[in-house]
């Protein structure tokens, strides 16, 4: 049994990690513009963006749920964000879009934290009615900002620091303190405590409904900086630029190694999990294979590591 | 002598961490009530599990009439004959009575069609023959415990059964209801089939059985027949030593009175409930399953709500809206199970110790380590708690040692009032000895304590004051010589079936 | 497992307490099936908005339109009564339509239905087979599936919808009974077929008994694995078929297609009163909630309400009924 667990953890560490290191090697020998500055720079801003999701996310993942509402969100938000800007400006553009997004995350965070409905189905609900609010807003037509060039708001998304985007930099700090609040805070332990055994964490006096909810404005929060970084890198916004995210997100996240059953996982974990699936996807379209050949890898590499996981956990493969 | 239906030679099984049967050998005539006794823990359910093929057993065999036999299911062991009514009932509830009698097993034409007719009839025969008066069709989930528990011995005489093997099956009934089954039992025994019937009532098994054997620690102590053993006898082979022995009460010396409640009532649960404790007491709450014990208890801790009534607690009146709010007044509950509600057994002891009162070991949010390992090591000490280290996964942990773990989370932050809901099932003699002394110290040190449990000389051997419970109410009030098991008995089982 | 994705269920004798039903029977009675309340509330309020809605024409396009949900949410019901859920019905509709019309010319009409039919059934093994298996909850592994298959309908049509080249095609389902299509009918057709299977057969039976009580089930002998396969395939077939029928009727087969059917899928199953936790439910629930969903949307679309309303409309509609689900279940067990 420990054995199986052993064998996992090595798995998880070397055999994705070495599948990834072998994946790398073929898509850098056939394509030689996998490994230039500037692809890789490409992809380490795109995946800021996904990760500064992701890591909210994770905090949902770990008390046991999911959000699937993300996607939309970040849609929303960054047609909010980039109008906004047109409108008022960008300092009270993020303001507004950072407070809607804490609001979306209250609203799912009470719906399953207080009201205790099922988080699956409550957050595809959200996902059509942030969809439909996104129309509603835009009246489907995209949004550009005016001014790219001049506006200060190009500093999230389009600029360097010390040679590094932006984006990472957020990003990079984002899981610092996300992982420090998880890993170091009486709120990051009630966060695993949660997962771990909800009613056992009930009893023990920890404020179940809160953490829930907390963890879903965390989400959100995430979300909103995303969108901010979005918006500023894209200097507009269709209907459907968040569409599909909250896909990638998980699988990051599980492929990170974070059980989906809560209880179990770092963000440091999903930090990897979904750099290695923006590596997985560029160096597939890099390779030739159209983009919704990701969906299908991405599928069986999911599978296979959350199999592994359950079956070191019970100590045998099959069920 | 009647003919040996089924025989477990020397089984072997063991689970991590525990053996739970060490070569338990026992057997089974036809015509006799065959009892199985020894405290929670002993292996009696863990047998009956291997003889009717819910486990298999890592060593040893099981004869079926004198031929050797290898259960490896539940529906082979019901080929067999054997048949086991649940303690915690296996049935569907959206399903009816008669479905659930044929539960996968249905009478089914070439297709697939369920004969419905053929089956309700044959149920209704069965459950007449039982004396319910209910129907086949009706919902499992519209039929009260005792009326599931008549669907679920259906099943034994749908399919000819010769081993019945009842496991604890007057948990939750009434005096009414529980002569109503032995009558079952006996018209069983008449026909010839072989009952063994688990149970820790040892009045009820010397009502109805013809042989008793006693299992502790996953080993036979003996197998008697009834008529040459007494009930002393029988406890003194179940726990290894004399009942005065064995318990722990602490000295009578109270304080000033702590809780009081006053018509404490949640609709369909408990109704009226009024009591108070002082510190220094240890007030034990004795009931039948479902009488509405732990969930007074989960009232007054803030899991549930009231729906009127009024508690007082050190000179306040409260209302509990989370166990937060109770926790930081200073009351401490030890749930009923401790796997579900009382441990998160993927984290580690120190993890699990520190939970409900995390602000005391960290500094602005921050929890401070060191403090944790510190308080950790005192209880480890203290309880004598079995682990290898603070962040040994719980899981890995016996259950008497789990249990302690749940103890000392609680006693690090002192509480005033402390309830203990079944503290001692599922744990092994030393460690049983070991919380009940504990809990005698904790009162002497000044701590109202409510001890919960269905064990008539646990409850009565820690206790200064014992209230009983059932269907909801508080029926009787017993201090000092009034604690005997004829009163509790009584009080408990006056109210008949509606 | 705890309380989201796949919500536990205590089985603990104490929660099987007697229920002492206090309401009139009435009252009992509209509890467990409010949902034709919903729908007789749904079509009172729309025939006074529009006078367009209470026409036989209509009503008639409601059943059709509502019939390409109603065969993913006859799956569904299976599906959820087994305490699962299936979230790839969508992207399997989404490639039965493809093949439907894509292999058409390269091996005839009737082969290629074949296949589209068989490739749903095919899928929906994949989906209940990893689930027996691997014993990952069924909504990662149709959360996967999702993707996965919508990869595949990619693949195959490119980006481009597919068009059938022989126009005869479209006329297949065009066969009416008064105001009633062929679609509907065979919808009608599947839904009291399961019911039948749910409520006559040993198959019906397991069905609720694994997803009430899965260890009893277990125990007593139903091979609970072998049968979620089953159940399992049963959806996927049935996406096949709504694949099949979407793409007569509409001549084309597009590789995004029912792009968030899976979504409307569940809020009619939920909406119709079947619960998540599995174990209770009826065929007849399913299509009340069907009718009612569809019903819903047409009105709307009748009075004009711009696209928006809908999504936020049945973003709303999917939570009440998830509060209605909750508030009625916690009511019934304490």
């Amino acid at each position: 049994m420990a054995l199986l667990k052993k064998a996992s953890d090595a798995a998880q560490k070397h055999g994705l990690i070495g599948g990834f290191a072998i994946f790398l090697a073929v898509v850098s020998f056939s394509s030689p513009e996998f490994l230039t500055l500037g692809n890789i720079l490409d992809v380490i801003r795109q995946v800021s963006i996904t990760g500064m999701i992701a890591i909210g996310v994770t905090f949902v993942v770990i008390t046991g749920r999911l959000d699937l509402s993300v996607g939309s969100m970040l849609t929303l938000l960054t047609v909010l964000v980039v109008d906004q800007h047109n409108q008022v400006g960008p300092a009270i553009a993020i303001a507004y879009t950072l407070l809607a997004s804490l609001l979306i995350g209250m609203v799912n965070g009470y719906l399953i934290g207080f009201m205790r409905l099922n988080s699956l189905i409550v957050t595809l609900a959200m996902l059509s009615l942030l969809q439909g609010a996104t129309l509603f807003y835009s009246g489907g037509s995209n949004v550009n900002v005016t001014n790219p060039q001049e506006t200060w708001f190009r500093f999230f998304g389009r600029s360097e620091f010390i040679d590094i985007p932006v984006p990472v930099w957020i990003f990079f700090f984002a899981a610092l303190v996300g992982s420090f609040v998880l890993l170091k805070t009486n709120f990051g332990r009630w966060v695993f405590s949660i997962g771990g055994n909800e009613t056992a964490s009930l009893f023990s006096g920890v404020q179940t409904r809160w953490v829930v909810l907390i963890a879903y404005v965390i989400s959100g929060f995430g979300t909103g900086l995303a969108a901010i970084i979005m918006g500023s890198r894209v200097m507009g916004a269709q209907s459907t630029i968040g569409q599909g995210y909250e896909l990638t997100v998980l699988s990051g996240i599980i492929l990170g190694g974070t059980s989906m059953l809560g209880g179990s996982g770092t963000i440091w974990r999903t930090v990897i999990g979904v750099t290695m699936l923006g590596f997985v996807q560029n160096g597939l379209l890099l390779l030739g294979f159209a983009y919704y050949v990701q969906w299908l890898v991405t599928w069986a590499v999911i599978i296979l590591a959350v199999w592994i996981d359950l079956a070191a956990k019970r100590g045998r493969v099959f069920v | 002598m009647n003919e040996i239906i089924l025989t477990a030679d020397s089984i072997l099984k063991k689970f991590p961490g525990v053996i739970a049967l060490n070569r338990v050998s026992f057997d089974i005539r036809a015509g006799e009530v065959h009892a199985l006794m020894g405290e929670n823990g002993a292996g009696k359910s863990t047998l009956m599990k291997v003889l009717s093929g819910i486990y298999n057993p890592d060593e040893g065999a099981i004869h079926h009439r004198g031929k050797k036999v290898i259960i490896k299911t539940p529906k082979e062991a019901r080929e067999l004959g054997i048949l086991l009514v649940h303690q915690e009932l296996s049935l569907s509830p959206e399903l009816s009575a008669a479905e659930n009698i044929y539960l996968g097993d249905w009478p089914t034409n070439r297709f697939g069609i369920v004969n419905k007719r053929k089956m309700n009839a044959a149920a209704k025969i069965a459950l007449d023959e039982l004396g319910c008066n209910f129907g086949p069709e009706v919902l499992v989930r519209n039929l009260s415990i005792a009326k599931q528990q008549m669907v679920e011995i259906a099943r034994t005489l749908v399919f000819n059964a010769n081993v019945v093997i009842f496991d604890e099956p007057t948990g939750t009934l009434t005096t009414t209801e529980k002569d109503q089954l032995f009558e079952v039992v006996r018209s069983l025994r008449k026909k010839g089939v072989a009952i063994v019937y688990i149970s820790h009532k040892m009045d009820e098994i010397f009502e109805i059985a013809d042989r008793i054997t006693v299992l502790r620690d996953g080993e036979v102590q003996c197998t008697v027949n009834t008529s040459e053993s007494t009930i002393g006898e029988i406890t003194n082979r179940m726990i290894g030593r004399d009942l005065d022995q064995y318990f722990h009460r602490a000295k009578a010396e109270f304080g000033a009175e702590l809780l009081s409640v006053n018509q404490l009532t949640i609709r369909g649960l408990f109704k009226d409930v009024s009591f108070s404790v002082r510190a220094g007491e240890v007030v034990g709450l004795y009931g039948l399953i479902g009488a509405g014990r732990s969930e007074v208890a989960e009232t007054l801790f803030g899991v549930r709500q009231k729906d009127s009534g009024e508690i007082i607690f050190d000179n306040q009146k409260v209302s509990f809206s989370s166990p937060k709010q109770a926790i930081e007044k200073g009351l401490a509950l030890v749930p009923e199970d401790r796997k579900s509600q009382g441990l998160i057994l993927g984290m580690g002891g120190r993890h699990n110790m520190t939970l409900p009162h995390l602000s005391l070991y960290s500094n602005m949010g921050v929890p401070r380590v060191d403090k944790e390992l510190q308080v950790f090591e005192d209880y480890k000490t203290k309880l004598e708690i079995k682990t290898t280290g603070p962040e040994q996964l719980l899981s890995d942990l016996s259950g008497g040692n789990q249990q302690k773990l749940v103890l000392a989370k609680w006693l690090c932050a002192h509480p005033k009032l402390i309830i203990l809901d079944e503290p001692t099932r599922g744990v092994d003699v030393g460690s049983k000895s070991a919380i009940h002394q504990y809990i005698a110290t904790l009162a002497e040190q000044g701590l109202a304590v409510i001890v919960i449990s269905s064990e008539m000389p646990e409850v009565i051997g820690v206790s200064h004051r014992i209230l009983t419970m059932a269907e909801g109410r508080l029926v009787g009030e017993y201090t000092g010589k009034e604690m005997t098991e004829e009163n509790l008995i009584a009080a408990v089982s006056g109210l008949t079936a509606a | 497992m705890s309380n989201s994705v796949g919500v536990k269920k205590d089985h603990t004798a104490k929660t099987m307490t007697s229920i002492q039903s206090s309401s009139l029977s009435i009252l009992r009675i509209i509890r467990a099936q409010h949902i034709w309340v919903f729908l007789l509330i749904c079509m009172l309020v729309f025939s006074f908005a529009s006078p367009y809605f209470f026409t036989l024409n209509n009503i008639g396009n409601v059943l059709t339109q509502g019939s390409f949900i109603g065969f993913l949410a006859v799956g569904m019901t299976l599906v959820m009564l087994n305490g699962e859920i299936d979230l790839s019905v969508g992207a399997t509709l989404a490639l039965s339509s493809a093949l439907a019309i894509g292999l058409q010319d390269s091996i005839g009409i009737w082969p290629a239905i074949i296949v589209a039919l068989l490739s749903g059934a095919f899928f929906g093994f994949i989906n209940g087979a990893l689930v027996a298996l691997s014993g990952i909850h069924s909504f990662i592994i149709t959360l996967g599936s999702l993707m996965g298959i919508r990869g595949i309908v990619f693949i195959f049509t490119g980006e481009e919808a597919l068009m059938t080249s022989d126009y005869s095609y479209t006329e297949y389902p065009e066969i009416y009974l008064g105001p009633v299509s062929l679609t509907a009918m065979i919808f009608f057709g599947f839904a009291l077929f399961f019911q039948w299977i749910l409520s006559k057969t040993k198959h019906g039976l397991e069905t609720y008994a694994v997803g009430d009580n899965e260890k009893s089930a277990h125990e007593a002998g139903i091979r609970v694995r072998r049968h979620k396969v089953i159940n399992f395939t049963l959806c996927g077939l049935l996406a096949g078929v709504a694949g099949v029928l979407l793409s007569m009727r509409l001549g084309t087969a597009e590789p995004n297609a029912a792009r968030i059917w899976e979504l409307w899928t569940i809020i009619a199953v939920v909406l119709g009163g079947t619960r998540l936790t599995g174990g209770y439910g009826s065929m007849w629930k399913t299509v009340g909630g069907v009718i009612t969903l569809a019903a819903l949307l047409n009105g709307l679309r009748l009075l004009n309400t711009p696209n928006y309303i809908e999504l936020i409309v049945m973003g709303t509609v999917l939570v009440l009924a998830l509060i209605l689900d909750k508030t009625l279940t916690s009511s019934q067990s304490r």
